[in-house]
């Protein structure tokens, strides 16, 4: 009995953390679903508004055009970026030599670059080549980030060359080793990458925020950001233009959580 | 772990069996192990170069910019070079940003971290019931956009919310509590929006971490008398150092560089009080007049004291005892 007691605080607190940490999840779907009046009287009940508030958030802001942004970035920074990183952190791993050791330990040092440094050069670089409020301004940065780099060649170091020799001796070429027998068994390893470089990509506010100049091609971050903005909030539509904001990079969280977790516990081993 | 290897000495020696093989063979297949080492060029050489010209070259790119002045575009050499520095230590508001910042740092980074490693310790206990659930509860609120949050608790908080709606309830306030236009109340929901933020994230690391140790050495702190919490402290912590090390310092690198939380829970007010030193950079440089120039000096103070947290970091992190 003893023993049991001794347990019990460990279990609050598990308790109060995961509690604290799903209510506010809790009050922005919950909150969504309900009047201005309602959020603010701590309604905690989901009510009959949604579809009201939905009326009156589309009436007021282009969501579909800042969630098709969102999505085209979203989706084109994470295939690039899985593409890119992973081929590199194969090369630096697979063909390693004194020199390419040296240079990732090079690029390393870029993650210590913080973004605020780069960020006024990189808004002129691509004003230079007339490529503000373009999408292909607000993914190129994003494309290449050591952290993913380092991912992949971490991965790739648990990959067996046996493999590699035996697909050599069967005639396969580098680039089909790497697509056809590497790509396919590193799956949770790209699912990781995936989830991460999504996330970021679909979240991302502060380059798109400088970027795209124009709200006409604005994400969803920048327009609940502008609702927040407005005189008069709108409780109700602005927690639900927060959910819907949310949802898609929650659900790629949620979907790939088990080779996420696979992933990134392969990678520190 | 090798994770944990960061900069500057990120590269570790890999287990060489191709090597092995290609010396063997020296001879026959020098030409294959040439054209080898050039595929393996090829496979780097765009994400290196992107990395170069997206990060270093633009960082080079400041540095010349934090030497110049002028509005807009019209741009010219400073004079002296580094009066825009010099003007960073007489600007009020600057200063105020780095304290706030600082504030943020010292406050919710430890209380993160140790909240972080007490909870992976709970989960990693095997006997813990229903461990799926309490770990992605508590991992849940990493899912959500730093924006969406960030409005999210600017709801809660709000003088008519919630938050106050509970207080009055318990009776531990009278009247509702101005969360967001008071420097100090402001301040503590940026605090707490932080930490229902990332403690769910180091927590993952360090259980991660926890899982690749060997369980001989809890064992063995068992078997000689320890209880929990010297085991905790005596073995676990220890074995965790470079995990530790890890997240101290991608957290300190992110508070520095936070934005979104000062733009969107508070706008960096009340007058200022609030603001984040990137959030005074973003003003300054496409808010009112930019001013790149003298922005760019800020972004490398940024650079500057991301550079030192992390090495005094990696010295306390190192010592061997």
């Amino acid at each position: 009995m003893t023993r049991r007691l001794r347990r019990v605080p460990g279990y609050l607190f598990l308790s109060v953390a995961a509690l604290a940490s799903v209510f506010p999840l809790y009050f922005m779907v919950v909150s969504a679903t309900n009047t201005s009046q309602d959020v603010l009287a701590s309604r905690l009940l989901p009510g009959a508004n949604l579809v009201a508030n939905f009326t009156a958030l589309v009436a007021s802001q282009d969501v579909a055009s800042a969630m098709w942004y969102s999505a085209v970035n979203a989706v084109a920074t994470t295939v690039l970026a899985l593409v890119v990183c992973s081929i590199a952190g194969y090369g630096f791993e697979v063909f390693h030599s004194r020199g390419k050791d040296n240079l990732m330990g090079v690029l390393l040092l870029a993650m210590m670059i913080p973004f605020a440094a780069t960020m006024i050069p990189l808004f002129q670089m691509f004003a230079t080549f007339k490529l503000v409020n373009s999408t292909f301004a607000v993914i190129l940065p994003a494309i290449a980030t050591p952290f993913l780099v380092l991912l992949f060649r971490q991965a790739s170091r648990g990959f067996p060359h046996e493999i590699i020799e035996a697909a050599r001796i069967d005639g396969l070429s580098e680039l089909s080793i790497f697509g056809r027998i590497f790509l396919p068994t590193m799956r949770s390893t790209y699912a990781a990458a995936a989830v991460i470089t999504f996330m970021a990509a679909w979240n991302n506010f502060l380059w798109p925020k400088v970027i795209l100049v124009n709200n006409a091609y604005q994400t969803m971050p920048m327009l609940i950001s502008n609702i927040r903005a407005g005189y008069v909030t709108d409780y109700g539509v602005l927690m639900l233009a927060v959910l819907l904001a949310s949802l898609p990079a929650m659900l790629v969280f949620l979907i790939l959580q088990r080779s996420f977790a696979e992933g990134i516990t392969g990678a520190i081993k | 772990m090798s994770l944990t290897t960061i900069a500057p000495d990120g590269t570790s020696p890999s287990p060489g069996t191709t090597d092995a093989r290609a010396s063997r063979r020296a001879e026959r297949r020098f030409g294959i192990a040439q054209r080898r080492n050039l595929t393996g060029w090829v496979f780097l050489i765009p994400a290196a170069l992107l990395i170069a010209v997206m990060n270093f070259w633009p960082m080079f790119q400041a540095f010349l910019l934090s030497m110049q002045t002028g509005r807009g575009t019209r741009l010219k050499w400073a004079d002296p070079l580094w009066y825009n520095y010099q003007r960073l230590f007489s600007d009020e508001i600057f200063k105020l940003t780095v304290q706030n910042t600082f504030i943020y740092l010292i406050i919710q980074v430890p209380i993160m971290l140790v909240v972080a490693m007490v909870l992976a310790n709970l989960l990693n206990d095997p006997r813990l019931k229903f461990k799926g659930l309490w770990r992605t509860a508590i991992f849940l609120p990493c899912a959500v956009g730093l924006v969406s949050y960030s409005l999210v608790f600017r709801t809660m908080f709000a003088t008519d919310g919630i938050v106050n709606d509970t207080l009055q309830a318990i009776g531990l306030v009278d009247s509702p509590v101005n969360w967001l236009g008071q420097p100090n109340t402001a301040r503590f929901v940026i605090i707490v929006g932080l930490l229902w933020r990332w403690t769910g994230y180091n927590m993952v690391f360090y259980l991660a971490a926890l899982q690749n140790l060997d369980r001989s050495t809890f064992e063995a702190a068992r078997i000689d008398g320890a209880g929990p919490f010297k085991t905790f402290w005596y073995v676990t912590v220890p074995q965790l150092r470079p995990m530790i090390l890890l997240t101290a310092i991608m957290s300190t690198n992110g508070t520095i560089q936070l934005f979104d939380e000062s733009w969107n829970l508070t706008q960096g007010g009340p007058a200022y009080s609030t603001m984040t030193m990137s959030h005074y950079l973003y003003e300054l440089s496409f808010q009112k007049n930019p001013n790149f120039g003298y922005a760019a000096a800020l972004s490398y103070a940024i650079l500057i004291m991301v550079a030192v947290l992390a090495a005094i970091q990696m010295k306390v992190g190192d010592k061997r005892d």
